[in-house]
């Protein structure tokens, strides 16, 4: 966490002198709709899931308090939704180690090259970030289906190089391939965060390593690399956050087919919620959820001290 | 081979990889489009962007305005605005006012509110999902657009405090203090010092609430029951989910490029601003 307390210890500046009073109370006027947000908003259903994870509850009869029941059938029970559970949970993994690599590599790389100066990066810039905006929406789902089809655009395209036919959307093995593609191509929010930190790297620094006669790849990677590592940290922790989350590409390109291979756990979870209406099990599942993202979180961070470098 | 000449490969090198990442990047939504001329069996096997022989694509973009639903794609946008335009105007107000005492004032709860700030900026909404829909219940409020907006009046969204501390780190000090000197109280510094150098970032965090909420999808999903009252995210996948065999694709293709022309005028008008905005989240300074 030695991070986090870098980040908020760089918050702290020196006090202001005026009329202090009145100065304090506009400034806690303002926090106001703040705080009870926190309160009404994320605290009170922080606590709530909890109490509700330990309830067996189907909205109609009152709800039954049973202890620690809902997380052993999902993490060890032998019924459908604890099976189910399980199988949620290695989809999301694939998932996740597919998007995440995929994301953060293509989306420097694309950020290194157009970092060259060339002319025309506006016309770039606008074109790779134009799926960022439209990746989430129903639209994009509706084609993303129909170009990864039997016979659909993607593997016409494939078939122009001799590449056989895949069964993208029915075979097991590659349905989670198509989501994570569709991840991949929404790069360009990552990519931007890249370049900007990109651009920021001291010219000087260059001339220093291209008089010891280093290559631009040498150079990047000595470098360009350690300085915008505190970059690097902050898109892979908000990627990682996002793909484990991920509903949209699940519900509606995949619908979690075929045979539960695209079965993200926030889609498991929708439907242990609003399908069948298993509210108690389907809080469980979400806090076993929370825990798993926040290990990885808290390991991203704790490693950071070994990687990432500051330079204050 | 001389340093001329190197040069020159190299800048054809990089175009050619940024020209083919592009031609990835668009060319989904231009096969998209195509497909408004196109018949069903052209759609679902070709992969040209031209169609063979082209229909009548006003006719598909009449169809598609209409709809395979009750009601036409028009009531469904305004179905989805009316929800939006409060959420943004919500979420602009109190996520500046939070970010504008976090980043410009001392006292005694700040590290407290801060560090509150990032540990729900790493939260996934998944945990609060169930809570929330039984507060909202409890409330009497499912199937109304409360639910889809009023949150955003309370600064819930984090990501948008960050973005706005990140941006409002960089202004300097010294703009306060005469602002101060002139006799502004903090509110009148904030509205008519702060605000118009911060313009980027805060048409940036309306852009992308605007956005974000056009595709939002599983919470109309959830709250939303009633079809008068769909926005047009689930109507659309309530049009792509047609069992009728007789239906012509290429209407829901137009349909599709319909739903999806607000959010690129918007984002196209406030390029600019945008993308200075999304690079500062990243800066550590």
């Amino acid at each position: 966490m030695e991070n986090v307390k870098k980040m908020v210890s760089a918050t702290r500046e020196k006090p202001q002198r005026t009329n202090k009073k009145s100065r304090f109370n506009s400034i806690y006027l303002y926090l106001l709709p703040w705080f009870i947000g926190i309160l009404i908003f994320r605290l009170y259903p922080f606590i709530n899931a909890i109490y509700l994870s330990l309830q067996n509850n189907n909205l109609i009869t009152d709800p039954e308090f049973i202890g620690l029941a809902n997380y052993q059938e999902l993490l060890f029970g032998s019924t459908q939704t604890g099976v189910l559970f399980r199988t949620s949970v290695m989809v999301t993994f694939r998932y996740v180690f597919l998007t995440v690599p995929l994301v953060l590599v293509f989306a420097l790389f694309v950020a290194f090259i157009l970092n060259f100066r060339l002319k025309g990066i506006n016309f770039f810039r606008t074109a790779f970030y134009i799926p960022s905006i439209l990746g989430g929406s129903v639209s994009v789902s509706i084609i993303w289906k129909f170009m990864f089809g039997n016979q659909g655009l993607v593997n016409a395209f494939l078939e122009l190089f001799g590449i056989e036919a895949v069964g993208w959307l029915v075979d097991t093995r590659f349905a989670i391939i198509v989501l994570a593609l569709l991840r991949a191509w929404q790069f360009g929010s990552v990519m931007l965060i890249f370049l900007s930190a990109l651009q920021n790297v001291p010219v000087s620094l260059y001339e220093a390593a291209s008089i010891d006669g280093a290559t631009k790849i040498r150079q990047f990677f000595t470098v360009t690399v350690p300085i915008i590592t505190p970059v690097i940290l902050f898109n892979t922790i908000q990627v990682l956050v996002n793909a484990f989350q991920e509903f949209n590409a699940a519900y509606l390109v995949s619908d979690g087919g075929p045979l539960n291979s695209t079965l993200l756990l926030n889609l498991f979870i929708y439907r242990t919620a609003f399908n069948s209406f298993q509210m108690g099990i389907s809080s469980a599942a979400s806090w076993i959820m929370f825990s798993i993202i926040m290990v990885f979180t808290i390991i991203l961070f704790k490693s950071s001290n070994h990687w990432v470098h500051y330079s204050d | 081979m001389n340093m001329q000449v190197k040069k020159k490969i190299n800048t054809s090198l990089r175009y050619g990889v940024l020209l083919i990442v592009a031609f990835f990047m668009l060319y989904p939504l231009l096969w998209m489009i195509g497909g408004i001329w196109k018949n069903n069996s052209e759609i679902f096997t070709s992969a040209a962007f031209w169609p063979r022989e082209p229909l009548n694509g006003w006719e598909s973009i009449r169809q598609g305005w209409t709809t395979n639903t009750p009601f036409n794609i028009g009531h469904y946008f305004l179905n989805t605005l009316s929800f939006l335009v409060p959420r943004v105007i919500a979420n602009v107000a109190s996520c500046i006012l939070t970010a504008y005492v976090v980043s410009r004032f001392s006292f005694k709860f700040k590290k407290i509110v801060f560090a509150s700030v990032i540990v729900t900026l790493l939260m996934p909404d998944v945990v609060f999902r169930i809570p929330m829909y039984l507060l909202w219940r409890d409330l009497n409020l499912l199937n109304t657009y409360f639910p889809l907006w009023l949150d955003n009046a309370f600064a819930t969204n984090s990501f948008f405090i960050f973005l706005l501390i990140q941006f409002m780190r960089t202004i300097p000090r010294e703009l306060d203090e005469a602002a101060k000197m002139d006799g502004c109280n903090s509110f009148q510094t904030l509205i008519y010092i702060l605000l118009p150098v911060i313009r980027p970032a805060v048409i940036t965090v309306a852009l992308l609430t605007f956005i974000w909420g056009m595709n939002d999808f599983l919470g109309p999903l959830i709250y939303v029951t009633e079809v008068a009252r769909y926005p047009l995210s689930i109507a659309m996948r309530m049009a792509m989910d047609t069992t009728d065999s007789a239906v012509e694709w290429r209407n829901i293709f137009a349909m599709s490029v319909m739903a999806i022309v607000p959010s690129l005028i918007l984002f196209f008008s406030a390029q600019r601003y945008f993308i200075e905005g999304i690079a500062t989240t990243g800066s550590k300074e």
